[in-house]
């Protein structure tokens, strides 16, 4: 009796050795969000690795054109969901640089307070995720107990914990709670026995090591040319960070390191965030030890709300009020570009505004759309399994990529 | 390296990292039992709102429609009308109040700027943010769902001292 083989059969005389492609993601854990990663597999070996993103698309950029100035802050929360209070700072001082604002000097100093409180708390994330792709999990809850302390410090202060828009046009929402200097400070107090806990976890362990050494090694040409910034650049030896490049916010008068290391791998990437959350702590430090009394809105009644007593009882401020609120306020005609280093790498911010209370477009330069376009090079002949250990190190939040 | 040398020096690695887990055993807890214990929400906690009233029951909104040109998501709907009966037995402190006053929790984002924009202190965050529902249609919040006098609060939260400790959630307070 002759048996036909079914068509859909007969890929089972191909010979063992070709070629394979398989479609890591969109569901995989591993992929921080929804991305979704073409592989073409040699064996075990990757020979070509195509990302595949959109899965999130939200069209946050389009969005701005419709919303009021001070309504964007909230859109800007929602792109790098790990580091809201920097895409908060971003778009608020593009929108301040075009409006020609000064900012008071303890809304400076708190800015900076809380966006290196936040840097740390969205490399928590990065380390206790990173760690348990690779396959350390007890590191993961430690991490995210200690982010916990930092999310109850920025819900103290601005409500939110995720979602904060603590920063307005101008300044901030509102001064700082009471008491909230002691906190920040009983953080910080207990901040490094919990990194010395992490140090202990992973950087002397073996069986880390072995995971990530000599893994994605990107050199320092090819990270500049694949135009990679914040920490996975540093990771190739790069010393650019823009609070020193291009210091904001009196970065330039604070006293901090820019980490390095000079491997380009996995491990390098790791030490840098590693390092460079003790250098964020040191920076919170000085931050807490410079505040001092004083406003934290600027004074520009026709852009800043009004005090909320002055509101109540001054008719000129209840007609700022009315008229902010209800009309928006006229930005001046032109076009800015604003960087500022966020916990990934550059977020920049371009906003072109043609004259009136709604911004004529904005773009968002992502730092994780920049990095995971480098992610085909780093893996190219890796091994299946040290994919996820690649996608670890650099970092991506898919909401900022797809926005 | 040599296997042995190998699994040596990975049997270290992994002493090392459960005397880390092992030194926190006698330490205190750090999770909350939720729902059986309550979750510590901070002062200025964004949850569901609240529409207040003054001191004789009468709603604080007067229809200014603030709120609603504020709000980035649209989800603020107001009907309003005008009360011409005498102060006392009026609803709203002022003549003109809102009718109806909507809002849609499907669209809601919890940003707090119609707090800001409210000139009377009519609408505030609570607290509440147990907010799931089976039905889509039930996220719209009506004024009987909204007003402080008739909006249930939830057992499961805690609202924080001002001055508490980073930590307090996890501590016995
Ligand atoms: S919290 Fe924000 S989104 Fe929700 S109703 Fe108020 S303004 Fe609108
Ligand atoms: S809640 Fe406040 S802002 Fe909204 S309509 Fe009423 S009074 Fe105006």
């Amino acid at each position: 009796m002759s048996v036909t083989v079914p068509p859909q059969f007969e890929v089972l005389d191909r010979p063992l050795d070709t070629q394979m492609t398989i479609s890591m993601g969109p569901q995989h854990p591993s992929t921080h969000g929804v991305l979704r990663l073409e592989l073409v597999l040699d064996g075990e070996m990757i020979v070509k690795c195509t990302p595949d993103i959109g899965y999130l698309h939200t069209g946050m950029e389009k969005l701005f054109e419709y919303k009021k100035y001070q309504q964007g802050i909230v859109i800007t929360d929602r792109m790098d969901y790990l580091n809201p209070l920097g895409n908060n700072l971003a778009y608020v001082m593009a929108v301040e640089k075009l409006l020609g604002l000064e900012i008071p000097e303890r809304a400076q100093v708190i800015r900076v307070l809380m966006c290196e409180l936040q840097r740390i708390a969205s490399h928590l994330v990065w380390l206790g995720t990173h760690a348990l792709d690779i396959g350390a999990m007890t590191i993961f809850f430690y991490c995210f107990r200690e982010r916990e302390k930092i999310l109850n410090l920025i819900e103290a202060a601005s409500g939110g914990r995720l979602t904060p828009s603590y920063f307005r046009i101008g300044g901030l929402m509102m001064d700082l709670p009471a008491g909230f200097e002691r906190r920040v400070q009983q953080f910080i107090d207990g901040f490094p026995a919990a990194l010395k806990d992490f140090q202990n976890l992973l950087t002397g362990n073996t069986i880390f090591h072995r995971r990530t050494k000599g893994i994605g090694i990107v050199s320092a040409e090819d990270a500049i040319d694949l135009g990679l910034t914040g920490p996975s650049l540093r990771g190739s030896g790069v010393a650019i960070d823009v609070r020193r490049t291009n210091p904001y916010t009196g970065y330039e008068t604070y006293d901090f390191e820019i980490p390095t290391e000079p491997n380009g791998d996995v491990w390098s990437r790791y030490m840098v965030r590693m390092r460079e959350m003790h250098e964020s702590w040191k920076i919170t430090q000085q931050a807490l030890d410079r505040l001092k009394p004083g406003p934290v809105k600027a004074d520009a009644p026709k852009v800043v709300l009004p005090d909320r007593e002055a509101m109540k009882t001054h008719m000129d401020a209840l007609i700022h009020h009315f008229l902010i609120v209800a009309e928006g306020f006229n930005v001046p005609a032109g076009e800015v570009y604003h960087p500022i280093e966020a916990s990934k790498g550059e977020l920049g911010v371009y906003i072109k505004s043609d004259g009136g209370p709604k911004p004529a477009r904005v773009h968002f330069r992502g730092p994780s759309f920049v990095n995971l376009s480098a992610l085909p090079y780093m893996v190219n002949g890796e091994m299946l399994a040290d994919v996820v250990a690649v996608i670890g190190s650099i970092d991506i939040v898919l909401g900022e990529i797809d926005r | 390296m040599s296997i042995i040398s190998d699994v040596i020096e990975s049997t270290k690695a992994i002493i090392k990292g459960m005397g880390v887990t092992f030194s926190y055993i006698p330490k205190e807890k750090w999770t909350v039992e939720y729902p059986d214990e309550p979750v510590t929400v901070q002062p200025r906690y964004r949850g569901q709102h609240l529409l207040h009233v003054d001191e004789h029951g009468r709603e604080k909104c007067v229809a200014c429609f603030l709120c609603a040109a504020a709000c980035p998501s649209d989800c603020i709907y107001i009907i309003a009308a005008d009360d011409p009966r005498s102060p006392e037995e009026r609803i709203g402190v002022d003549e003109r109040y809102a009718k109806v006053y909507n809002i849609d929790y499907g669209r809601c984002i919890f940003c707090g700027f119609c707090v800001e924009a409210c000139p009377k202190d009519a609408i505030t965050h609570g607290y509440n943010f147990e907010l799931s529902v089976y039905n889509r249609a039930d996220l719209l919040k009506t004024k009987d769902d909204l007003l402080i006098t008739k909006q249930k609060q939830s057992p499961n939260y805690r609202v924080a001292f001002a001055d508490e400790d980073v930590d307090s959630e996890y501590k016995e307070v």
